[in-house]
Parts: structure tokens; C-alpha cells; sequence
């Protein structure tokens, strides 16, 4: 059971328009990977058919030994809400824009979901919560609104939520894209940090290249609904072997200079 | 009802305070029935908002097309469905609750296109989040989406409260004895109707005008920290 997270054969559709084609992609635990490659290439339905929020038709996918589809489950999820709970709750997610809940405090956007879902008492959801908001420089706003805090911050406050639910696998989905260019380095920071957790498996989609290159085991670089190329960063930034890659990546350096 | 109150002729003043009265009985039963209809519609609007997002077409169609027909039928037409034809059924309601639940109908009808405008205003990222953090559908519609639609939708729902509260005389056509209904026997009684009738319209102007303060003070209670209203 060295796959932790495995993809095989995947097929996703929307219409007639292909995301995922014949989708191979396997993930070890605590591995912290990197999807890459231009838009509309799949990176993040990737992510959101790990998390749930997007069904697949064919192929497999498995999470710590959970099969996505159940037998005899019925579309479009081929499985059960209960099901589909079960296998949500080792899967966190950091969305592009933040998607906090603005009517709710920091804090309570932080104890919501452990006390509703997980069961905590309140004393040990607002510890946790304190826990998780001073690690990502945030306490001090606990009492704030989350429009009262910059892109950065939110997101700071965004990555505590998805932690405070003890995920075993944590999706960023472009988590820097809506920020300014100021408040990226802060939100990077705190994801550095994370990887240097062993056990929380980790799938980012970015745009940051350097990052990618600092923080993940392997990037993957994505291409037409399927992965073109993959390997350690070293790898694939300084010697990229597919021409698709190599174009990819001189356009994306050329916009950075 | 018009018995045992004495109806003074002599002048207009007097007429008007001698029949007052008998119109304030029948503003009781205006105001119950409103309160009733209004309590349908708000409780019946959100389960045909919600029964028509029913991912499930076995559900969501039969919501739609009750909906639509409610909305493009007349009031009275289904007044007259609920009081004639439902009997005919072994359904037989008393006058008044075929009244509040014609007019609560009608109006969850129509309450339920303002919900459903206040939920479709909530980012779809706010239900992603939801999912994200395995809250249930009860708990994301509960604490993450009404709180946030309710502040929204407030000044839409106020609306068709006053409408609604218009609309009530419709009653007095299956023998609901409400304001409109005492003053025309009034009206029959004594030949006066302008007096009456005058009457009646004052009242219904002060009884908006009072709901539309409530509704402006109720605004104002409601948490709107941190949702934006355009």
C-alpha cells in the first residue's frame, strides 16, 4: 500500500469537452507534489475530484484505501452522501479565493466545522483554533470579520479552517493567484512550513514556480487532461525533456522577468 | 355582527365614530388572517425553494410547475378552488383557513423566487467551503447560507408582506367577515357608503404604514456583519 493517493484511468467530462483523459496519477503519504501546466490542462479538477466537489465518470480513484465510487452508487457521484463523507473527511482544501465564511467571525469560521462535523466541544474546538492561528501568525485577529482582513491574511485564516479539521491530505488550489503581489510571500511561508510536516500529504496547484521547485518532492506537468511529464523539481525546471513542458516553462519564465 | 352595535346617522363624524367599532372586529380577523398567511408563505416559500433545487427531477418538476401555476393563476380563482372544490373532497377547512392558506399559497409562490434569487447570490465557493469542511447539507443551508441570504432578502420579503396584507379583503368573497366585508353591509344597511368605506382605507393606510416601520426596525435588528448588501 505504498499508493496513498492513486488515480487510474480516469476520464472526466463536461459535455463534450474532455478535462481528464485515460488520468494516471499516484501519490505516496506525505508526499507534497506539485501540479503544474497551462490553463484548462486539469490541475485543478485534479484537486476538486479529490475533494468531492466534482464527479468523474470512469476510471478509479482511491484516497488511504477508499474507493471514490461505490458499488451500486448512484450518479453523478457513483456513490453514497454517507460515503462521500467518509472519504471527504481526510481531504482539506485552500481554495483560490479563500472562500471564507463572512457573516462568521475568524474564530468561528475555525470552530464550525470541528464542532459540527467532528464533534468538539467548544473549549477544544477554540483551542485548536487558537493553536492553529497563532501558527499561521493570525491570532490576533480572531475576533476580526474576514472582510476586515487583507487577501493574505484571509488566506492565512483560510489554511488554519482546512487544518483545523485534521486533514490527511491537503489541496491548495492556486492559493496565491487573487493575492497581491505584496501579500503572496506571507501565504507562501506558512505553506512552507506545512511541508515540512511528514505526515500531511500535500497537492498544490501554482503559478509560483520557485516555490514549486523549493517546496515539492515531484511536479507533475500537466498537458491536455493528462500528465505529460513528472519527476523531481530539479528535473523537470532544469532539464525538462518533453517539448510541452519546455515551452511552458520559457513562456512562464519569460512573463516573470 | 353588525347586531348589537348601534349605527349613528346624525352627522358624518358621528357616523364614522358610531361604525368604527364594528370595522376594528373585522380588523381583528384582517390582521389574524394576514399573520396566518404570512406565517404559510414563509415556511411553505423556503420548502418550494428548496424542493425545486432538488437535484432530483421527480422533485424539483412538480415544485416548478406548482409554483408557475400558482404565481400565473388568479388569487380568487384559487380562493374559489380551495373553498368550492376541496370540500367536494372531504377536504373541508373553515372559511378562514381556506382564506390564509389561499393567500399563504400564492405568496410562498412568489417568496419562493425571492428565496431562490437569495440563495443564488451566495457564491458558489461559500457551498464549496461548506463541502470542503464536511458540514452537512441542514448545516450549510443552517449556519452558512440562510444567515447570509436572510439580510438579503428581508426588504423583497417586507414587500409582499404589505401586498399580502392588501389582499386580504379577497376573503370577504367566501363570507370571511373582515373590515371590507362589515363596511359594505354597513354600506347596505344604510345607504352610506362613502363614510364606511373611507374608513376602511384609512385603516389599511395606517396598518401598511405601521408594517413598513416594523419591517424598516426589523432590518435594522438582523446581523448583516460582514455580508455585503448590494
Amino acid at each position: 500500500m505504498n499508493d496513498f493517493i492513486s488515480f487510474k484511468g480516469v476520464h472526466k467530462r463536461y459535455g463534450n469537452y474532455n478535462v481528464l483523459t485515460d488520468f494516471d496519477l499516484t501519490v505516496r503519504h506525505g508526499e507534497k507534489v506539485t501540479l503544474i501546466g497551462p490553463s484548462g490542462s486539469g490541475k485543478s479538477t485534479v484537486l476538486r475530484i479529490l475533494m468531492t466537489l466534482e464527479p468523474f465518470q470512469e476510471g478509479a480513484v482511491t484516497l488511504d484505501g477508499l474507493s471514490y465510487h461505490e458499488p451500486g452508487g448512484k450518479p453523478p457521484f457513483l456513490a453514497s452522501e454517507k460515503h462521500l463523507r467518509t472519504v471527504r473527511g481526510n481531504v482539506g482544501m485552500v481554495f483560490q479565493s479563500f472562500n471564507l465564511f463572512p457573516h462568521m467571525s475568524v474564530m468561528r469560521n475555525l470552530m464550525e466545522a470541528p464542532m459540527s462535523v467532528l464533534g468538539l466541544k467548544r473549549h477544544e474546538a477554540e483551542e485548536r483554533a487558537m493553536t492553529l492561528l497563532s501558527m499561521v501568525g493570525m491570532q490576533a485577529k480572531a475576533q476580526s470579520f474576514p472582510g476586515q482582513l487583507s487577501g493574505g491574511q484571509q488566506q492565512r485564516v483560510a489554511i488554519a479552517r482546512a487544518l483545523a479539521m485534521r486533514p490527511k491530505v491537503l489541496l491548495f488550489d492556486e492559493p496565491t493567484s487573487a493575492l497581491d503581489p505584496e501579500l503572496v510571500g506571507e501565504v507562501l511561508s506558512v505553506i512552507r512550513s506545512l511541508a515540512a510536516e511528514h505526515d500531511l500529504t500535500m497537492l498544490l496547484v501554482t503559478h509560483e514556480m520557485r516555490f514549486a521547485r523549493e517546496v515539492s518532492d515531484r511536479v507533475c506537468f500537466f498537458d491536455g487532461g493528462r500528465i505529460v511529464e513528472q519527476g523531481p523539481p530539479e528535473q523537470i525546471f532544469s532539464a525538462p525533456e518533453h517539448p510541452r513542458t519546455r515551452s511552458f516553462l520559457s513562456s512562464i519564465l519569460e512573463g516573470a522577468r | 355582527m353588525i347586531q348589537g352595535y348601534g349605527i349613528d346617522t346624525s352627522s358624518t363624524a358621528a357616523f364614522a365614530l358610531s361604525v368604527l367599532p364594528i370595522l376594528l372586529v373585522g380588523l381583528r380577523t384582517t390582521i389574524l388572517a394576514m399573520l396566518a398567511g404570512f406565517a404559510i408563505a414563509l415556511v411553505v416559500g423556503l420548502a418550494f425553494a428548496l424542493l425545486r433545487r432538488s437535484p432530483l427531477a421527480v422533485i424539483s418538476w412538480p415544485a416548478a410547475a406548482a409554483i408557475e401555476f400558482l404565481r400565473n393563476t388568479p388569487l380568487l380563482m384559487q380562493l374559489f378552488f380551495l373553498y368550492f372544490v376541496l370540500p367536494e373532497y372531504g377536504i373541508v377547512l373553515p372559511a378562514f383557513w381556506t382564506g390564509c392558506a389561499a393567500l399563504g399559497l400564492q405568496y410562498a409562490a412568489y417568496m419562493s423566487e425571492v428565496y431562490r434569487a437569495g440563495i443564488e447570490a451566495i457564491p458558489k465557493g461559500q457551498w464549496e467551503a461548506a463541502t470542503a469542511l464536511n458540514l452537512t447539507r441542514a448545516r450549510t443551508y443552517g449556519v452558512v447560507i440562510i444567515p447570509q441570504m436572510v439580510p438579503r432578502i428581508t426588504p423583497a420579503i417586507g414587500n409582499y408582506l404589505v401586498s399580502m396584507m392588501k389582499d386580504t379583503p379577497i376573503l370577504s368573497t367566501i363570507t370571511v367577515v373582515e373590515m371590507l366585508n362589515l363596511a359594505s353591509r354597513i354600506g347596505d344597511r344604510t345607504f352610506e357608503y362613502l363614510v364606511p368605506l373611507s374608513m376602511v382605507g384609512l385603516i389599511f393606510f395606517v396598518l401598511t404604514s405601521l408594517c413598513s416601520l416594523a419591517l424598516r426596525g426589523i432590518e435594522r435588528i438582523i446581523p448583516t456583519k460582514g455580508i455585503s448588501l448590494q
